[in-house]
C-alpha cells in the first residue's frame, strides 16, 4: 500500500526523536529490554537513533526464570551478535505461578524485580516498548510517563504533554519511563520488522509444538516444570505465539502463519485484540491498571 | 501527501462523539472481533441502540472507560487505516475535568479538529469554546460534523442554517471549516454517503479525512534543527534533531542562533547513518558541519536568514499561557522554562491580561488560575531563540516547569520577541557597583517599608535617612507620595496602577543601588506578588522587606492626608485597608511597631543594615 512506508517513516523518526531527548535530557537511562517483538523493535531503533555512534545507554532484562527457552538463547545470542551492555536481574525469592498464583507471582519475579534493578542501577529513566494500542486503559498512557518516588504510578500526577514537548524534569526520587512506540499498532509492529529486516523469536512463527489446553488457552509445555493433570499429555499442535511471556501464563493461537507475511495476512483475517493471550491481564478489569499502580511496565 | 494525519475530536457524549469515532473506527478495520462483540453484547443503561446490534460508542468510549477502572482519562489515543493507505491518530480530551487543559493537549498537535455539532442543540457556548481552543493552538482547519439529522427529520433548513452558523463561528477565528450533515447512530454519511440526504453531495466525514490536505502551500520556511543530542563516534561528530520548518540539503549554509558563528552543512544522515540528499521537515537527521563549530544540546541551527528576521536571540517575550497548575501563576515568580531541549530560569515579568477565550474578550489579571489563558512577559537571563508560535508549533512553544515540584504548570505559544528584551545587551562599564561602594566605603542596599497608609512609613524612612546621613552614610529616601507626584503621575490606584508603580519604584531602586546608595523605600505597596517582584529584581541580601505593623484603626484616627476620611464618605475607593485590601508579608525581614516610637524604628532598622 502507498502510505505504509510513509507512515513507518514517520513512526521511526518519531521514537528516534523520542530516544534521542532521554539521551540528552537524562544522565543515566536504560532500555529495558523483554525479548519480544515490541524490544526488537525498539532495540533496532535505538541503535539506529544514534548511529554512527553506539546506544548511550545500558540494556536491562528481567529474567522471572519462566521465560521460554527460546527466548533466552535468542536473548543471548543478540546481546551477542550487536555487542549490548545486557544486564540481567532475577529474583532470589521462590515463587511460581502455580504455587503463588499468576499476579503474585507478577510481582515478585517481574515488578519488584525490575524496580530493584532500577534502583540499584541509578537509572532516571527507563524506555519500555509500551504501545497505546495494546489495551485500553494504556490509550491514555503518556509518552513520557512520571513515576513517583518507590516507582507509583499516580494518574493524577501525570504531567500533560503539549506539543512534541517533554518535560523531563525530575523532582527528588521521581523517575520516568518512557514509550517510544506509544503511537504504533501491532501491525506498524511487524511491517516494520519486515522492511528492517529484524530477527525476532521464532516462537512468533507457527511451527508444531507441544500443547496443552486450560480454561481455553493453549499453553506450550517448554520443560518438565509444568505441572500436568493425571492422565493430561501434551499435543503436537501448530501454533505460534502473539505476545511473549512467561511460558505457564502466556496463550498461543492455532495458526499456519509462518513467516512475517503469513502473519500479517492473518492479521487481517483473525481480529482478536493482541493481549487475548496474555493470562496475566484477565485478573478483573482493573489488572493492568492496578499492577501499573505498583511499578509493572 | 500527508500520510500521517492527527485529528482532535471535539464534542461531549451527549453530541454522540464516542458513536462517531466508534463508527469511524469499525469502518476502517480498527476494532478488534472481541471488541465488537463486547459491544454487541453489552448495554448500557438508557441505551437506544436495539439488542443484538453494536452499540459502537462502547468502542471507544473514554468515559465508560473511566468508570470501569476508576481513573480519569485525560487524552485517550486512536489509530485509524484509511482505505488510502493514510494513517490517522485521532486524540480525545473525554474527561470533564481539566476540559480546557486536556482538549489543548489533544489539539497541540492537531492538523484537523473533528468538531460535533448536535443538530437539535444547534451551536452552542461549548461548540464555540472547542473552536477557540483550536484556534489557539493553531489547528489550520475543522470538519464539522452536524449529527443527529435523523432526529430532525433529514431537514436540509437545519442543517444549512446550523452550517451557516458553524461557518461564520470558524471563520472568526480564522479557521477553515467544511460541514457534513450526519447521523452516527445509524452512520449516515460517516463512512458511507446517505441515501436519506440526496440534497448533500459534499464528502462523507471519512471521505473528508481521506481528502484532506495543508491549506495553500506556505511559502517554504527557512528550516531548523534543534540540537538534542550531539553523536559522537571515531573522527565524527554530528548534531542530532529533528527537521523543523523547511526542507534541508548538504551544501546548505548554517548559523547557530545566538553565536554568530556559521557554517556549511556538510552530511545529512537519517537514521541508521545512511547519507540523506534532503530533508524534509519531521525527519529525524544528524547534520555534520564543514567547520568544527561548538555546537551543543539545546542550540538551533538554522538558515542564515532566518536568524536575521526569525528567531534572533531574545531575553524577552510576550508569551500566551495556558497556565496548567492547582497554584495560580504570580507576577515576579521564576519559573524553569523548557524550550527546544534546553531549561533555564524564566521570571514572569509581567501578568498582561486574561482572555476569554470565548469572547475574544481581554480583561486586566494580575495572577492566572487553573485552565486560564493570558498574555504575559517572560524574561531570562540567557538569550533563547523562539519563533512566533503562529510561524512554527516546534520551535513557537515551550513549558514553563515549578521550581520545586518540577511539575508542568503552563503550557505558552511565543507572541514576539519584545524589543527590549532583544537589543538589550548589558553593557559592562569599568566604573561598577563594587568600585562606587568602595568610594563611599558602604554596602547599597534597599529597606523597603511596606504597611497602611498613615502606619508611619514617611515618618519613620525620615528618622532613619538622618540617622544614616550623620554616620557618613549616601542614601536616597523613594516615598511613594512623592514619586506619584512626578515619574509615577500617569498611574492610578487600581491594582493594575498599584503594579506598574511597585515595579517603577524597584527600578528606580535598583538604580540607586548601582549607583551604591542606601535606598529607603516607603510605599503602601500592598499586594504580595508585587512586593516579591521587587525583591526579584535584587541579588539576595540586598533587599529587606520591612512590615511598617499599625493597627488599622491606629493609622484611620492618625489620617494625616485626610483619605481615611475621604474613603469613609466614599470618595476614594480604592483606599487601601478600606476599599482594598492590604497583604501583610508572610516573611519579612523586619516587624517594626508603626505604634511605636520612630526612634525604636530606626534602631531595629540599623540594626538590621550592620552600620
Amino acid at each position: 500500500m502507498a502510505g505504509e512506508d510513509a507512515v513507518l517513516d514517520m513512526l521511526e523518526a518519531e521514537a528516534v526523536h523520542i530516544l534521542r531527548e532521554v539521551a540528552g535530557a537524562f544522565r543515566r537511562p536504560v532500555l529495558l529490554y523483554s525479548i519480544g517483538k515490541d524490544s526488537s523493535v525498539l532495540l533496532h531503533l535505538a541503535l539506529k537513533a544514534f548511529a554512527p555512534g553506539r546506544m548511550p545507554f545500558p540494556v536491562v532484562h528481567v529474567d522471572t526464570g519462566w521465560k521460554f527457552r527460546e527466548m533466552i538463547a535468542f536473548r543471548d545470542a543478540t546481546a551477542e551478535r550487536l555487542g549490548l551492555d545486557l544486564r540481567v536481574h532475577t529474583s532470589p525469592e521462590e515463587a511460581t505461578p502455580f504455587t503463588h498464583g499468576a499476579h503474585e507471582y507478577t510481582r515478585i519475579k517481574k515488578t519488584l524485580t525490575l524496580r530493584k534493578a532500577l534502583d540499584d542501577g541509578g537509572f532516571e529513566a527507563a524506555i519500555g516498548g509500551a504501545r497505546r494500542d495494546e489495551e485500553r486503559s494504556r490509550a491514555k498512557e503518556r509518552i513520557f510517563s512520571l513515576r513517583e518516588p518507590g516507582h507509583r504510578w499516580e494518574p493524577r500526577s501525570q504531567r500533560p504533554e503539549f506539543w512534541w514537548q517533554a518535560n523531563t524534569e525530575l523532582a527528588e526520587g521521581q523517575t520516568m519511563r518512557v514509550f517510544p512506540l506509544s503511537n504504533w499498532t501491532e501491525l506498524d509492529v511487524w511491517r516494520y520488522i519486515r522492511r528492517e529486516d529484524i530477527p525476532v523469536v521464532p516462537l512468533y512463527f507457527s511451527a508444531p509444538r507441544p500443547v496443552v489446553e486450560r480454561n481455553g488457552s493453549l499453553i506450550m509445555v517448554d520443560d518438565d516444570r509444568y505441572p500436568l493433570e493425571p492422565g493430561e499429555r501434551p499435543v503436537e499442535r501448530p501454533v505460534r505465539f502473539r505476545t511473549l511471556g512467561c511460558y505457564p501464563l502466556t496463550s498461543a493461537v492455532e495458526s499456519k502463519a509462518e513467516n512475517i507475511d503469513e502473519i500479517i495476512d492473518e492479521m487481517g483475517r483473525d481480529r482478536r485484540s493482541e493481549r487475548a493471550g496474555r493470562l496475566i491481564d484477565g485478573e478483573g478489569g482493573t489488572s493492568m491498571e492496578s499492577k501499573k499502580s505498583e511499578g509493572y511496565f | 501527501m500527508v500520510a500521517v494525519l492527527r485529528v482532535v475530536a471535539c464534542g461531549s457524549v451527549d453530541d454522540g462523539k464516542s458513536t462517531l469515532i466508534g463508527r469511524l473506527l469499525a469502518a476502517t478495520g480498527g476494532a478488534t472481533d472481541d471488541q465488537l462483540d463486547y459491544a454487541r453484547t453489552t448495554r448500557r443503561g438508557g441505551s437506544t441502540v436495539a439488542a443484538g446490534a453494536v452499540d459502537y460508542s462502547l468502542l471507544t468510549d473514554g468515559l465508560e472507560a473511566e468508570h470501569e477502572q476508576g481513573i480519569t482519562i485525560d487524552v485517550a489515543h486512536l489509530f485509524m487505516d484509511l482505505p488510502s493507505g493514510r494513517r490517522v491518530i485521532v486524540a480525545d480530551a473525554p474527561g470533564h475535568e481539566q476540559y480546557t487543559r486536556n482538549m489543548a493537549v489533544a489539539a497541540s498537535t492537531a492538523d484537523v479538529s473533528v468538531l460535533l455539532v448536535d443538530a437539535t442543540k444547534g451551536v452552542r457556548e461549548q461548540t464555540r469554546r472547542h473552536l477557540a481552543i483550536c484556534a489557539l493552538m493553531g489547528v489550520p482547519s475543522v470538519v464539522a460534523v452536524v449529527n443527529k439529522l435523523d432526529a430532525v427529520g433529514w431537514d436540509r433548513s437545519v442543517f444549512d442554517d446550523l452550517a451557516g452558523e458553524v461557518r461564520a463561528a470558524a471563520d472568526g477565528f480564522g479557521m477553515r471549516a467544511d460541514v457534513i450533515p450526519a447521523s452516527a447512530l445509524d452512520g449516515d454519511n460517516v463512512a458511507a454517503p446517505s441515501p436519506r440526504l440526496p440534497w448533500y453531495d459534499g464528502p462523507t466525514l471519512l471521505g473528508a479525512l481521506t481528502a484532506w490536505e495543508p491549506a495553500g502551500s506556505r511559502a517554504e520556511a527557512g528550516y531548523r534543527l534543534p540540537v538534542q543530542y550531539v553523536i559522537r563516534a571515531d573522527g565524527f561528530r554530528g548534531f542530532a534533531g529533528t527537521v523543523v520548518g523547511g526542507p534541508v540539503r548538504p551544501g546548505d549554509a548554517v548559523a547557530v542562533a545566538g553565536g554568530g558563528r556559521t557554517s556549511t552543512v556538510d552530511r545529512l544522515l537519517g537514521p541508521g547513518g545512511a547519507d540523506l540528499d534532503r530533508a524534509a521537515p519531521g525527519t529525524a537527521v544528524t547534520m555534520t558541519l564543514a567547520d568544527d563549530v561548538d555546537v551543543r544540546r539545546g542550540d538551533l541551527l538554522a538558515t542564515p536568514e532566518a536568524i536575521g528576521d526569525g528567531p534572533a536571540p531574545a531575553t524577552a517575550y510576550s508569551v500566551t499561557l495556558i497556565w496548567t497548575a492547582e497554584e495560580p501563576l504570580r507576577n515576579g515568580r521564576s519559573y524553569l522554562l523548557r524550550a527546544g531541549g534546553r531549561t533555564l530560569p524564566a521570571v514572569v515579568t509581567a501578568v498582561r491580561d486574561r482572555l476569554d477565550v470565548v469572547g475574544g474578550g481581554k480583561y486586566a489579571a494580575r495572577a492566572l488560575d487553573l485552565n486560564d489563558i493570558g498574555t504575559v512577559e517572560l524574561t531570562t537571563d540567557t538569550p533563547l531563540s523562539l519563533d512566533p508560535y503562529r510561524e512554527s508549533r516546534h520551535t513557537g512553544s515551550l513549558l514553563l516547569v515549578d521550581r520545586v515540584t518540577k511539575e508542568t504548570v503552563a503550557a505558552g505559544m511565543v507572541r514576539h520577541a519584545l524589543r527590549r528584551g532583544r537589543t538589550v545587551t548589558p553593557r559592562a562599564y569599568t566604573v561598577d557597583r563594587e568600585a562606587r561602594q568602595r568610594l563611599k566605603g558602604q554596602r547599597a542596599k534597599v529597606v523597603w517599608l511596606t504597611g497602611l497608609p498613615g502606619a508611619g512609613k514617611s515618618t519613620i524612612a525620615n528618622t532613619l535617612e538622618r540617622r544614616l546621613h550623620g554616620m557618613g552614610l549616601h542614601t536616597y529616601v523613594l516615598d511613594g507620595e512623592n514619586v506619584r507626584g512626578g515619574l509615577n503621575k500617569d498611574l492610578g490606584f487600581t491594582p493594575q496602577g498599584r503594579a506598574e508603580n511597585v515595579r517603577r519604584v524597584a527600578e528606580v531602586a535598583r538604580i540607586l543601588v548601582d549607583a551604591g546608595l542606601i535606598v529607603v523605600v516607603a510605599l503602601v505597596s500592598p499586594f504580595r506578588t508585587d512586593r516579591a517582584a521587587a525583591k526579584a529584581l535584587f541579588p539576595g541580601g540586598d533587599f529587606a522587606e520591612v512590615w511598617v505593623d499599625t493597627p488599622a484603626e491606629e493609622c484611620a484616627r492618625r489620617d494625616p492626608k485626610g483619605l481615611y476620611a475621604q474613603a469613609e464618605a466614599g470618595r476614594l475607593p480604592n483606599l487601601t485597608g478600606h476599599g482594598q485590601a492590604y497583604e501583610p508579608p508572610e516573611h519579612p525581614d523586619l516587624v517594626v511597631d508603626g505604634a511605636g516610637s520612630p526612634d525604636e524604628a530606626a534602631d531595629a532598622l540599623c540594626a538590621l543594615l550592620r552600620v
